[in-house]
């Protein structure tokens, strides 16, 4: 078995209560850590650890939070992404349902660290009802006295609020969420300024994910030299992997950094291979933004390695052989996928989801959604595959925030990999009907 | 001009606003225009007119435009009206790649209408939307508050004629 | 004092200069084109991308490149820093990729676009642009309306600078209008149907790059080109009463605020900005209202090719042809007719 710190008792019934949570350590690190450590300790064990940023970019944490600005006399605030949207992701959902005060003891003793007084979770609109189990949560805790006023004696304030979004991918980008926030529209800012000097209200504002946050206990509980053992190089830890499509067994999982990914898919323990016995074709490893890998290359990186869940080796071979870890999100396709089909489903989304400000990403964002129905109806000729790879270049790396890679980026990949199937669909449609279920095309 | 008189939240309502607002640094209320939305759609027919908009506007002391182009953003609020059961099915990859577009096709058969259309007597209205973060129980949907998931033909059926029974909102908040 | 190279040519510039203005002090062709910043408003720029330059050495403290082309109106300079515009060939390929996004969805009426002439969008097509666009599906259309009884709004032709909303943010006591909806689908708008009512509202027209926003109290259909700019002034209470004038013989067809060699509206001499007021924009159609200064001193290529109709003409036509009218198309082709003064349609 597999370590466990994030889920170790996801099992457990009741463990969505104070009590229940309790009895299981909950909040016992809170209390060494506020009766204990020193603000700056806190900040210390995050920087050994080496946790990295779960929200998708992977960003040091530890690193992150000393960048934060201290100006006298001006608040700072700790904003906790659940915006989880990225498609094939749901990791922060299944926490923060299953085990709300994990999080917000993370909060806590997050907000304690980095000297915050206020804290949001802003959580995607759609989880109104995850919103509820958070809120059921953070009552329990005020009547604990773990928020609140001079929390356990210590003097520390804090108050926490579930913010409720209303439908925006967007919004998972921490500057479009602190836009969100502050009510208005989802619209990305311009960087610099960076959140960690100018963020919520203008005050110098962290934003981390769900589990990111919620890891800062068990790091706090073993100690940043002890959780950095786990995993494997600068890959530390554990990570919760969204898996989904045709495998036996989709759910969350957490897992030690560093497994193959042939385990995960094939083992037992975790996926539990591909649905129906057939062949794995293509894998989405790090939610729709990264680069699709097809089977040898996902299970084997170009130098004939076996390929890791880990950042590093799942970004083997840069974007030409390999791809991401990003936020987790593994989507699996079994060999009578269309990847054509599937990119659309992405590119629609993309197209959906641009905010709009940045001229390539709202103009070229449609543009390759329209070209890739085009294909998909039959009606695309080869140079229409060439104009796709042309458009996802022009956008890639001139918009205001990465929506534009996002939206790139799983173009390129699927070209790149799987031009043939591409040039099947518009020069002899017919060869495809084999995969006549995934070759529907349905508005 | 507007009569935003004629529109009032419930007391209840009115609480909950107030209760929201006060979440938020002084001079920073703007900060409740969302969550006030939702409450607002909630609680005036699960859309937002611009009556309703315009209401939300003078609460929180705003121009109008800054609600509208708040509103008009996110893909929750609803700014025509729908029917009492707002159906929302995901069709993004996961839920796509486990068979979404026969629960699409199923609904449509059975209730004679096509995605983004309300039935005639106002009851339902089906839409296709993006991924629900539900990817690991796909096919999934949404209806009001309520995640429906692992999705079959049969359980679709049982669902939609429980809806009819029940005469369900899909208003929540 | 920061430093820095813009294609090769030394500057050194005052603290918080950014690489857009660094680029305007050396001036000529270096200078990256801009279709959405905007120096006299705050907080402008960064949206529509036209402005972006490589940066191959990020300051002389960290010299490596920066990894993404960056904007250069909202990037500031660093001391050693190293900036390629024109002659980074990668750079002018990108530059043309935003190009072509812009004109994706404009549509093909530069031939009764009351703009022709002094349009932002046709000069950077035509300078930064490539061969006809790509694009075989159908342009968003809206349909244009009126806000109020002086401004029009052809959404049509609206790139999204959002220029109009900073000015109504910024000058004007109350804001009704702005953007709605999201993504491809974002647009100017009031939402339901207002009047923009203030003072300084007209200035919207004159920030606006293309022809979304034009005046309709701009009198006779008249082709900028055959209008003569003269500078004026009148006293005014509200606003400096600094305009320019747009006449055809004895009549004032329209008045706009002075603008600047970057299409900007000029500086007061106390360095605040010459905007205008309603009241000189749109009620002051003698000529006996104004005192005359002179001939304007007009430095934007388009108009100046008024006295060049070829010129102008060839704008267009490769205007017309980046967003797919056919070469020879009739119907898009600048006709003979609208060059000829005695033509008011
Ligand atoms: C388009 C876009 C969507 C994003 N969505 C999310 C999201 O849903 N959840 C999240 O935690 N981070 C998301 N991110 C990343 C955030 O911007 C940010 O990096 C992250 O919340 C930082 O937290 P971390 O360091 O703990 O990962 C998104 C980024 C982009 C560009
Ligand atoms: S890249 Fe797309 S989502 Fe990001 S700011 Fe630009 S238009 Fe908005
Ligand atoms: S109407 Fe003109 S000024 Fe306003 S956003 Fe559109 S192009 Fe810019
Ligand atoms: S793809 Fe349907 S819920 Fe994620
Ligand atoms: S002028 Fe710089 S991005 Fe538009």
């Amino acid at each position: 078995m597999s370590r466990k710190l994030l889920l170790k008792n996801d099992h457990i019934q009741g463990i969505n209560t104070l009590k229940t949570y309790k009895e299981n350590g909950g909040y016992s690190v809170l209390e060494k850590a506020l009766k204990g450590m020193s603000p700056d300790a806190i900040v210390e064990e995050v920087k050994k650890s080496g946790l990295r940023g779960r929200g998708g970019a992977g960003f040091p944490t530890g690193m992150k939070w000393s960048f934060l600005a201290k100006p006298e006399g001006v608040p700072r605030y700790l904003v906790c992404n659940a915006d989880e949207s990225e498609p094939g992701t749901f990791k922060d959902r299944y926490l923060m349902e299953r085990i709300p005060h994990l999080l917000v003891e993370g909060m806590i003793l997050s907000s304690f660290a980095l000297g915050a007084n206020t804290s949001y979770i802003y959580i995607r609109g759609e989880y109104f009802y995850v919103s509820r189990i958070l809120e059921q949560a953070i009552e329990e805790a005020y009547q604990a006295g773990y928020l609140g006023k001079n929390i356990l004696g210590t003097g520390f304030d804090l108050d926490l609020y579930v913010q409720v979004g209303a439908g925006a991918y967007i919004c998972g980008e921490e500057t479009a969420l602190l836009e969100s926030l502050e009510g208005k529209r989802g619209n990305p800012r311009i960087k610099p300024p960076f959140p960690a000097v100018a963020g919520l209200y203008g005050c110098p504002t962290v934003v981390n994910n769900v589990e990111t946050i919620a890891a800062v206990v068990p790091i706090i509980e073993m100690g940043g030299d002890e959780y950095a053992k786990i995993g494997i190089g600068k890959s530390t830890g554990t990570k919760l992997i969204s898996a989904s499509g045709h495998i036996n067994k989709p759910g969350v999982y957490e897992i030690e950094l560093g497994l193959p990914v042939e385990e995960f898919i094939f083992s037992e323990e975790w996926c539990g291979g591909i649905k129906g016995g057939r062949k794995l074709k293509a894998v989405v490893a790090g939610g729709s933004s990264v680069p699709i890998l097809p089977a040898d290359l996902i299970l084997k990186t170009a130098n004939g390695e076996p390929r890791l869940m880990s950042y590093e080796s799942l970004g083997e071979g840069g974007f030409v052989t390999g791809t991401m870890l990003g936020s987790g999100g593994f989507i699996v396709m079994d060999e009578d996928t269309s990847i054509v089909k599937n990119l659309y489903t992405f590119s629609r989304f993309y197209h959906h989801e641009s905010c709009g400000q940045c001229s390539p990403c709202r103009e070229g964002t449609g543009w390759m959604e329209r070209i890739l129905k085009k294909i998909l109806d039959g009606r695309g000729s080869l140079a229409d595959i060439d104009l796709l790879w042309d458009i996802q270049s022009k956008i890639e790396g001139k918009t205001i925030c990465p929506l534009g890679e996002a939206a790139a980026w799983p173009v390129a990949a699927a070209i790149r990999h799987f031009r043939p199937e591409f040039e099947a669909y518009v020069t002899n449609p017919d060869s495809i009907k084999d995969i006549k279920h995934y070759y529907r095309l349905k508005n | 001009m507007t009569n935003s008189q004629d529109i009032q939240f419930s007391t209840e309502a009115m609480e909950k606003v107030r209760k929201i607002i006060s979440r938020y640094p002084t001079g920073k209320h703007k900060s409740a225009l969302i969550p006030i939305l939702h409450i607002a759609q909630a609680e005036f027919g699960g859309w937002l007119s611009s009556q309703t908009m315009d209401y939300v506007a003078s609460i929180l002391e705003i121009q109008p435009i800054e609600v509208y182009e708040v509103a008009s953003f996110y893909s929750m609020f609803n700014l025509q009206p729908v029917g009492n059961c707002l159906i929302e099915v995901c069709r993004t990859s996961s839920c796509w790649l486990c068979g979404a577009e026969d629960i699409i096709d199923h609904i449509e058969n059975k209730l004679g209408i096509t995605v983004g259309e309300t039935t005639p007597d106002g009851m339902f209205t089906l839409k296709a939307v993006e991924c629900l973060g539900s990817c690991g129980t796909a096919p999934m949907m949404q209806v009001g508050a309520d995640y429906h998931e692992n999705l079959t033909i049969e359980k679709v059926d049982n669902l939609l004629d429980q809806f009819k029974t029940d005469n369900k909102k899909s208003r929540y908040c | 004092m920061p430093k820095i190279t813009i294609d090769d040519i030394p500057i050194e510039v005052p603290e918080g200069t950014t690489i857009l203005q660094a680029a305007r002090m050396i001036g000529g062709d270096i200078v990256p084109p801009a279709m959405c910043y905007y120096s006299k408003l705050e907080t402008s720029g960064g949206y529509c991308r036209t402005c972006i330059v490589k940066v191959e050495q990020g300051s002389a403290k960290d010299p490596r490149p920066m990894p993404k082309p960056v904007a250069s109106c909202r990037t500031t300079v660093m001391d050693g820093m190293v900036v390629r515009n024109i002659t980074s060939p990668e750079n002018l390929e990108a530059r043309a990729g935003v190009v072509e996004f812009l004109l994706l969805n404009h549509p093909l009426d530069c031939p009764v676009c009351d703009q022709a002439g002094e349009c932002h969008l046709q000069d950077l097509s035509y300078e930064h642009g490539k061969e006809a666009t790509r694009n075989e599906f159908e342009r968003r259309e809206y349909d244009p309306i009126d806000i109020g009884d002086k401004i029009k709004l052809h959404m049509n032709r609206c790139i999204l600078c959002y220029r109009c909303v900073k000015v109504a943010d910024q000058l004007t006591d109350g804001r009704c209008h702005g953007v709605i909806n999201r993504g491809e689908h974002a647009e100017i708008s009031t939402y339901i149907e207002k009047a923009i009512d203030n003072d300084f509202s007209g200035n919207m027209i004159d920030v606006c790059p293309v022809g979304a926003l034009t005046d309709r109290t701009f009198r006779f259909k008249s082709r900028v080109w055959f209008t003569k700019p003269v500078d004026a002034h009148r006293n005014c209470d509200k606003c400096c009463g600094k305009v320019r004038l747009w006449n055809q013989g004895e009549e004032v067809l329209r008045v706009t605020a002075r603008k600047d060699q970057w299409g900007e509206v000029e500086d007061n001499d106390d360095g605040s900005t010459a905007w205008i007021c309603n009241e000189c924009r749109f009620e002051k159609k003698n000529l006996s209202d104004w005192t005359i200064e002179g001939p304007s001193d007009i430095s934007r290529h388009s108009v100046i090719s008024a006295n060049h109709y070829e010129t102008l003409r060839s704008i267009q036509t490769n205007t017309l042809k980046m967003m797919g009218a056919k070469p020879h198309g009739v119907k898009v082709e600048l006709g003979e007719g609208a060059l000829d003064p005695n033509n008011q349609k």
